[in-house]
């Protein structure tokens, strides 16, 4: 056991768990009311939705399997960067639009505005159900990423005794989530990024310092690793893999309740547009994240008698905590790991607050209990984030963790077929809800039937089409079928004249 | 509260230059030129993460008039 190492982790993850607690008296606002627990009050400013959407949407497991990756399969794990250049410019003008007409109507969650705008309360289920059957195994893979840093301050994390330490850091989460709502992981991320921000210089700085520059680095990897395959016999292999996995994960990381979560608590729309401009600086940091990686090969730390056994037990995911572990002293290698596992708190937190509020409004509100009070709506959102985060426990402790990545592989195609309820509706009410529901349907069994074919290890699928293969995305075929239905059976819905035009919404609530 | 203009054809390229610039696999997966030892493939792609925000501050500065609010 480090004991150096373990002592910082300890002491900044106290500091972190009293800062959760206190966190639920800042600018206090009536915790009765579900859009003060789950949604902050809808009043943080431009530095606290950057440092809450940020903190939100590159996660502990992110910082883990990215670098994990790369090291392990070269360009591919570069995707990450395409990807999060995507996100912004195609946001701009959708979720503004979002946050004005959820304010104008208090809709809390994606959900609440498919059932205003399209009056199906049918439709608003289909899309609360994805959200939260994708956002389950995404919180359980948070604690992979706190796994393997325990593992790396010298404790073992296997059998019963071995998920002590993360049992402790759960419950944490939970008592502090359930008394403070999104307070305390908007202001924990605060911290949490500074710490991120501290250890991924220091170890962009020294590492490549230590290794002779960039240049080493890169000719120590091998050939094949550092490109994309070139087209062979019509065969686009990754070249068409790539920027398909890269602009399907992008649409569909806007689409996750924790993004929305985090979008609607802002203050306004301009704080919003303001926050697409500097949000890159994340991003930017994911690159630097990814390179890691390639360091872990060059440094050829993965053969060291000292950290060999924890590549045995982790594999490539041992890339970022390794080269903490070689390069840096023990201090703060403790710094670092916490950055890692409070990274997790934070999106795990965000992640079972948005879970609560769909099963709370769209499941319980919608269906179970029209009548509750507002008291009564938030003490049950708070009950439900404390069963979400339990369930997502039991799946680590009890099931392998390759069930939970294949789930999290899953949950991002599943979560892309609510695209043309949620995004096309931002825009324009042509569409028939019974038409939507069918497209979404569609979307969801294709996609699930394809990525049975490779037993849910990988999201892509190979097309044969004109004599060229043309493996892209599963997320983006299926949505593209899922277009095709709802556009083929609104037209054919209309035609017959069985189209609901039910509306709660105006023309007038979407702009400002 | 006076209202953000709406996206032109104008804003609308500009958004769109950072997204087709890490789309064009064919044109970026190369090693040279190479950067202080970085790869074309790896510094193209980082140096657009930076420049999305440019792009997305002067669409920002053209349709958000100042001082108007959260």
């Amino acid at each position: 056991m480090n004991v150096v190492a373990t002592v910082v982790f300890v002491a900044l993850f106290v500091g972190i768990a009293v800062l959760g607690f206190a966190s639920a008296h800042w600018r206090k606002g009536d915790m009765n009311h579900l859009h003060e627990w789950g949604l902050g009050g809808r009043r943080f400013g431009t530095w606290i939705t950057w440092f809450l959407i940020g903190g939100d949407l590159y996660t502990a497991y992110t910082f883990v399997a990215v670098p994990a990756l790369v090291f392990g399969a070269g360009a591919l794990g570069f995707f990450a960067l395409p990807y999060t250049v995507l996100v912004y410019p195609m946001v701009f003008a959708i979720l503004p639009r979002l946050w004005i007409v959820a304010r104008k109507h208090n809709y809390i969650t994606a959900s609440d505005f498919v059932a205003g705008r399209y009056g199906s309360p049918a439709l608003a289920l289909a899309i609360a159900v994805t959200g939260i059957v994708a956002t389950m195994p995404y919180i359980a893979l948070q604690l992979v990423g706190i796994q393997v840093v325990i593992g790396g301050l010298g404790f073992s994390t296997q059998g019963l005794m071995g998920d002590v330490p993360l049992v402790i850091a759960f419950v944490i989460l939970a008592a502090f989530t359930y008394t403070s709502g999104l307070r305390a992981p908007a202001s924990i991320a605060v911290v949490k990024d500074l710490l991120v921000y501290i250890t991924v210089i220091a170890l962009i700085i020294v590492v490549p310092y230590k290794l002779g520059g960039f240049g080493n680095i890169f000719a120590a990897i091998p050939k094949e690793h550092l490109l994309l395959p070139p087209v062979k016999d019509g065969n686009l292999g990754l070249q068409s893999f790539y920027p398909t996995l890269a602009f399907g994960s992008a649409l569909a990381l806007m689409l996750y309740p924790h993004a929305t979560t985090a979008v609607l608590s802002a203050k306004g729309p301009n704080t919003l547009r303001r926050n697409w401009v500097f949000l890159p600086a994340y991003s930017f940091m994911l690159g630097l994240i990814a390179l890691l990686g390639y360091m872990a090969y060059a440094s050829g730390i993965a053969k060291m008698p000292d950290l060999a056994p924890y590549f045995k037990q982790y594999g490539p995911q041992f890339a970022m905590p390794g080269l903490l572990l070689h390069y840096f002293p023990s201090w703060f290698v403790g710094i670092g790991f916490a950055a890692v596992a409070i990274g997790a708190l934070v999106p795990a937190a965000i992640m079972s607050i948005a879970a609560a509020n769909l099963f709370t409004r769209n499941i319980y509100k919608a269906y179970i209990n029209p009548e509750c009070t507002h008291a009564k709506e938030t003490d049950m959102a708070k009950l439900v984030s404390l069963i979400v985060k339990f369930g997502a426990l039991l799946f680590i402790v009890f099931l392998p963790l390759t069930y939970a990545i294949q789930l999290q592989l899953l949950g991002g195609i599943l979560i892309l077929q609510t695209l043309p309820a949620i995004v096309s509706g931002i825009y324009t009410r042509w569409f028939d809800a019974k038409a939507l529901l069918l497209g979404w349907a569609a979307g969801l069994a294709w996609g699930i039937w394809a990525a049975s074919l490779n037993g849910f290890k990988t999201s892509g699928y190979a097309l044969h089409i004109a004599g060229m293969v043309i493996p892209a995305y599963i997320g983006l075929y299926a949505l593209v079928l899922n277009f095709v239905v709802a556009i083929v059976a609104t037209v054919v819905i209309r035609m017959v004249g069985a189209s609901n035009d039910a509306d709660a919404t105006v023309a007038a609530d979407y702009a400002g | 509260m006076s209202t953000p203009k709406k996206l032109g054809p104008l804003q609308f390229i500009l958004l769109a230059i950072p997204c087709v610039a890490v789309l064009i696999i064919p044109y970026f997966n190369k090693l040279e030129p190479s950067v202080f030892g970085i790869p074309f493939f790896y510094w193209w792609q980082l140096v657009w993460v930076p420049l999305s925000g440019v792009f997305i501050a002067i669409v920002y500065k053209m349709v958000v008039p100042a001082g108007s609010g959260d």
